[in-house]
């Protein structure tokens, strides 16, 4: 293939400049002008110098530098969302293959699924209010899986349901067990929608984890927001929104890499299987040479 | 004792659907004998109900009336004991074609050991011409290779029986004429009872012993059967200068057109005693 360097460096980096600058521009205009309590993007910038410059800096449990801050949301992202996709899957799979469960829990799931994690979150507190040092930690757990899981359960169901029949006649033909047509024709078919619920799921959990931190005051990106509208400092809110944002985009990206790359990730023990068996092959022909 | 002329025996084959104008019925006294190690083509229009006798047969549709008895057995549900080459090739494209021959061969041969079965993969994807590309994945090969590959996998099994669904339907025809040759290698190898739908009157004539031709639906069955007396092992152009070739073709071609020229009957359930008196007239 062919690349236009030029070409992807207008696309890639010149235009999205240019975009760029037009909102800052606009933004020291309005903040000049018809807003003056938004603060100009010079005072962002200097307000906020001490948190990105130093990003893991640790001051105070609410005072920390804003890639400490974004660390914290992002374990308990990547927790929480372990959480959903190991419940969200194999519940996809069910429905995906169950028109009886289908009819049964569809309605129930069409309605839990608009909630806010703002409603779950208390109930989180509530049903873990034994664990004592934990309970925030566990209520955060639960919002995001009940939260994030919806696009996985629901995209692993339209992918089972998309499974070509002629794949599932292979299976009948060879008469292949339940474990085996699982893992070797259901799973693999269903993966590339799977991995797009996966996507959309790891997305709707860093946006459930900022409203959580903001709710319960735990450290992170959305308590530090909160915490430093509370003291009154605005220039941070800015600040959280934009590392919030972009941290949102570099996951989104990193999942759409490994979404477009199913096939490869899939073939993976193949490839490794592949390379093994050439390297053992070598080794073996050596061994021959050295004998004779 | 087996008896060798009766090793695969379809009796009374019935399939109907149910419609909103009661049962529609595709295929009826539908009765066809194999001989073991013979090579049957069923030729018949598009839509006259090959395919689902076919189907019945690979275990992949359920018959309404009628048995299917295979090697002394009543034949019941899908399983690897019969081979079935799919018209589009149905390679699991998250496998190379290797995996897919030998996800069939871990199934028929589970307690042989991992290495004489993957020589027998080996061995038919070499058998089919595709030595070269055992490894590589179905995105990666032509839809003719696709194809040696389904017909690697049928083969690997083993099976008691093949089944091959218009199998060169999707080819081009250079494509179409490589693989007949490559079946018909691969199946001299070890001669297995086969049965081949196919709309295509050469393709039939080329591999088969004999064929049966299907009369037009609703209730087709086999209204005439041919003898193939060419010798094999087959080589094309000796079957095309065959004296007897041109008479066969034009026997397979004039049956067609006769089924061709009958009006389609109403689909109906009080309807069906009628075209089946009309269908059973022996040609």
């Amino acid at each position: 293939m062919k690349y236009d360097v030029k070409k992807m460096m207008m696309n890639g980096l010149v235009f999205p400049a240019v975009g760029i600058g037009a909102v800052i521009g606009i933004w020291a205009i309005l903040s000049q002008s018809a807003a003056p309590d938004l603060p100009s993007p010079l005072r962002i910038w200097q307000e906020s110098k001490l948190y990105v410059l130093e990003p893991f800096t640790y001051r105070g449990e609410l005072d920390q530098g804003i890639g400490l801050f974004t660390w914290l949301s992002l374990k308990m992202v990547l927790k929480g969302y372990a959480l959903a996709l190991l419940i969200g899957t194999p519940t996809g799979f069910i429905l995906g293959s169950s028109k009886l469960f289908t009819k049964m829990f569809d309605p129930i799931f069409q309605i839990l699924r608009p909630v806010s994690p703002l409603a779950w979150y208390p109930l989180g507190l509530v049903l873990f209010s034994q664990a004592r040092n934990n309970t925030s930690e566990l209520a955060a757990l639960f919002t995001i899986a009940m939260c994030a899981m919806w696009p996985t359960v629901i995209n692993t169901a339209v992918g089972v349901r998309a499974i070509p029949q002629d794949y599932l006649n292979v299976a009948r033909v060879l008469k292949l067990s339940p474990t085996k047509r699982l893992f070797k024709i259901l799973v693999p078919a269903a993966l590339p929608y799977m991995f797009t619920g996966y996507r959309l799921s790891l997305g709707l959990s860093w946006l459930v984890i900022v409203a959580i931190e903001m709710l319960s005051g735990r450290p992170g990106v959305g308590g530090f927001l909160w915490q430093e509208y509370s003291s009154l400092i605005y220039p941070h809110i800015i600040l959280c929104i934009i590392t919030i944002g972009v941290v949102g985009f570099v996951l989104d990206r990193l999942m759409s890499v490994v979404e477009a790359n199913v096939n490869h990730i899939l073939n993976l023990p193949a490839l490794i299987q592949r390379g093994l068996a050439a390297i053992f092959a070598r080794r073996q022909l050596e061994v021959s040479h050295a004998v004779s | 004792m087996r008896n060798p002329k009766k090793y695969c025996e379809i009796w009374k084959l019935q399939k109907s659907f149910p419609s909103p104008k009661g049962p529609a019925i595709v295929v009826k006294d539908f009765d066809l004998f194999l001989r073991d190690g013979e090579f049957v083509s069923l030729i018949g229009h598009s839509g006259c109900g090959k395919s689902t006798v076919l189907s019945i047969l690979a275990g992949l549709t359920t018959k309404t009336a009628g048995s299917i008895i295979l090697a002394d057995k009543e034949v019941r549900g899908a399983g690897p004991d019969r081979g079935v080459v799919f018209q589009a090739p149905c390679l699991l494209p998250w496998m190379s074609a290797f995996d897919n021959v030998m996800i069939g061969v871990d199934q028929v041969f589970p307690s042989a050991p991992r290495a004489q079965r993957r020589q027998i993969a080996e061995h038919y994807l070499e058998l089919v011409g595709l030595a070269d590309s055992v490894h590589k994945m179905p995105a990666e090969l032509s839809q003719g290779m696709r194809q040696r590959v389904g017909i690697a996998r049928a083969f690997a099994l083993s099976p008691k029986m093949l089944l091959l669904d218009e199998p060169f339907g999707m080819l081009d025809s250079l494509t179409r004429l490589e693989l007949q040759q490559v079946l018909l290698e691969v199946w001299r190898e070890r001669k297995i009872t086969a049965l081949m739908v196919t709309h295509d009157v050469d393709e039939a004539l080329f591999l088969s012993d004999r064929i049966a031709m299907m009369t037009s639906g609703p209730g087709a069955n086999v209204g005439d059967i041919l003898e193939v007396p060419f010798a094999r092992p087959r080589d094309r152009k000796a079957v095309l200068e065959h004296p007897d070739y041109y008479r066969l073709r034009e026997h397979l071609i004039g049956f067609l057109e006769g089924q061709d020229h009958r009006k389609p009957k109403p689909v109906a359930a009080e309807e069906p005693l009628a075209i089946s008196a009309a269908v059973l007239s022996p040609a």
